[in-house]
């Protein structure tokens, strides 16, 4: 596992080599803060809480997040190096989970630089401050689960515009199966059984209930294992794609 | 040493490398020489992992390429077909960051990166960043990449393409400098480049081997082997020239006044030639013994199986 820390390494630095970071970080910041503020009506809910900051993290994530995760490999791919990549001595897993951390950790920072949202609100009022921790965390899960996927997407298409667009697309899917709308096309036919597993597979029910300082193993156990499925889809895909 | 046994990849529709033996020892420089499509890339990938055989499979200094990758990987620098690097990094970090991925750290990594930019002349351009470089010091970063860890096993996939004359010249001293007690796979489609240095070519088409033998060995194939072009300025009579023994055929040139006499197999003319040149008294400006054509000798080879 030490040419993890390599990968992970030249992953990360690459982020920053151009102004895309920078322009990303920008953006993130800025639309989280619109959101909360303007849309979310943050001062006139007159409480000392985040909660509508990361209401509207799954909808900031579903266009943000594909966008840091569609050159993951999509570029390697169009360029050549997966060939590179591929012949050193590192193993498909080292590679995928390299990759996937260094993605994981640029949205950990970009979540980060968010603090002065905590302190607003610690100015403002008393808020629980141990309901905000655990609502960072769910966030980066969830910006994590969105990066699996993404990754993954990333590795089934060459291009990549398509590589996010079919990552905001399965991302969404997921969202979306939490909502009455979508159970109710299933609820018709199918047994109670498979709708709830539909229902469960949403990352909005997890995400809510983390972001409000719930914290259920469940709910992490099913981010972690979300994210570690789709690395295993990716590293097959990468196999089987990689020479196309 | 390398072994290739019954190596072979299917893709959907069609068979891109078709049971290939082969078996290269240290020192050797391999050409591996085949028209565009005919597998050598194909084949370099199996070799280095990247494709997985669809059977068969190649050994690396015994360690087998489908089974123990890893082991085969860190033996092998290789420099795929038109050098792709991190465009974005600068060249020193790209090739820090291969030193740390080949397991050099602190010190040692200094020293490995600094032989290689020493070796291939990189200082100028180490903190630019590679795709501001142009084609000549991409492949040479390329090439740097693949012989950090001073490989026991090199496998170039066509290392000169598309690089002027001078840089093909360095780059070929440079990999004959390598080349001692190493075992070299180079691959290209610049006959020229054979000759000058390998010490045994392989000819595939279609995925198949077609030839395996030295350079000279091969050049002895063509029907210009031994074949004597003269240059005269004045006609020269032609019949009296086709009838000296060992002539097996006369073909005239482009040039005025310039006949090639072909010899037959296995016979020297160029002694009977000059011989009747100087009982003729002809001017003859120009008098020269051919080893041989390789690019008339892989038309041959590759043509029929192409078709």
């Amino acid at each position: 596992m030490r040419q993890l820390s390599v990968i992970f390494k030249r992953e990360l630095a690459s982020y920053f080599a151009t102004p895309l970071a920078y322009v990303f970080l920008m953006i993130f910041l800025v639309l989280s803060g619109v959101f909360t503020f303007y849309l979310g009506g943050f001062y006139e809910r007159n409480q000392a809480d985040l909660t509508v900051f990361f209401g509207f993290h799954p909808w900031l994530y579903l266009f943000l997040v594909p966008a840091i995760a569609m050159r993951l490999w999509a570029e390697e791919r169009k360029s050549g190096t997966i060939e590179l990549l591929m012949t050193l001595p590192i193993s498909r897993a080292e590679a995928v989970a390299g990759k996937f951390l260094a993605a994981w950790v640029f949205a950990g920072l970009a979540l980060l630089l968010t603090f002065p949202m905590v302190l607003t609100v610690n100015y403002l009022g008393e808020p629980d401050n141990g309901a905000i921790l655990t609502g960072y965390l769910g966030s980066w899960l969830l910006a994590g689960s969105y990066l699996a996927v993404g990754g993954c997407m990333s590795a089934l298409a060459r291009n990549q515009v398509i590589a996010f667009i079919l990552a905001v697309s399965v991302c969404f899917l997921f969202i979306v199966s939490g909502f009455p709308m979508v159970l109710d096309l299933f609820s018709a036919w199918a047994p109670q059984g498979l709708v709830d597993v539909v229902a469960s597979l949403s990352f909005l029910v997890r995400f809510d209930a983390i972001s409000k300082g719930v914290i259920d193993l469940r709910d992490l156990l099913y981010f972690l294992s979300f994210i570690a499925a789709w690395l295993a889809a990716t590293a097959v895909v990468i196999d089987l794609k990689k020479a196309d | 040493m390398i072994e290739l046994r019954q190596l072979t990849k299917r893709f959907a529709r069609h068979t891109a490398v078709d049971a290939l033996s082969l078996t290269v020892r240290p020192g050797e420089v391999l050409g591996f020489l085949g028209p565009n499509g005919a597998g050598k890339s194909t084949t370099m990938k199996m070799l280095t992992g990247f494709l997985a055989p669809t059977s068969g499979t190649a050994l690396i200094q015994g360690f087998d390429i489908q089974t123990q990758t890893r082991q085969a990987q860190r033996l092998i620098g290789y420099l795929p077909e038109g050098a792709p690097c991190y465009e974005d990094m600068r060249v020193g970090a790209f090739l820090g960051f291969i030193a740390e991925v080949r397991g050099y750290r602190g010190e040692e990594q200094r020293r490995r990166v600094a032989r290689v930019v020493e070796q291939l002349e990189l200082d100028r351009v180490l903190g630019q960043t590679i795709d501001t470089l142009s084609k000549g010091f991409k492949r040479r970063v390329g090439l740097a990449q693949a012989i950090l860890h001073d490989p026991q096993v090199l496998i170039l996939d066509e290392p000169t393409d598309g690089l002027d004359p001078n840089q093909k010249h360095q780059v070929r001293e440079l990999i004959r400098g390598l080349a001692a007690d190493k075992i070299v796979i180079i691959s290209t489609h610049i006959l020229e480049e054979v000759g000058a240095l390998c010490s045994r070519a392989v000819v595939i088409a279609n995925g198949r081997l077609v030839a395996d033998d030295t350079p000279l060995a091969l050049e002895r194939r063509s029907r210009y082997h031994q074949a004597v072009t003269l240059v005269s300025d004045e006609a020269l009579d032609s019949e009296a020239l086709r009838a000296l023994p060992g002539v097996a055929g006369i073909e005239r040139n482009a040039r005025e006044h310039s006949l090639t006499l072909l010899a037959a197999p296995g016979q020297v003319i160029y002694p009977q030639v000059s011989e009747l040149i100087r009982q003729r008294g002809w001017a003859v400006r120009e008098l020269d013994v051919e080893r041989g054509r390789l690019d008339e000798v892989f038309r041959n080879l590759t043509r029929g199986e192409a078709a």
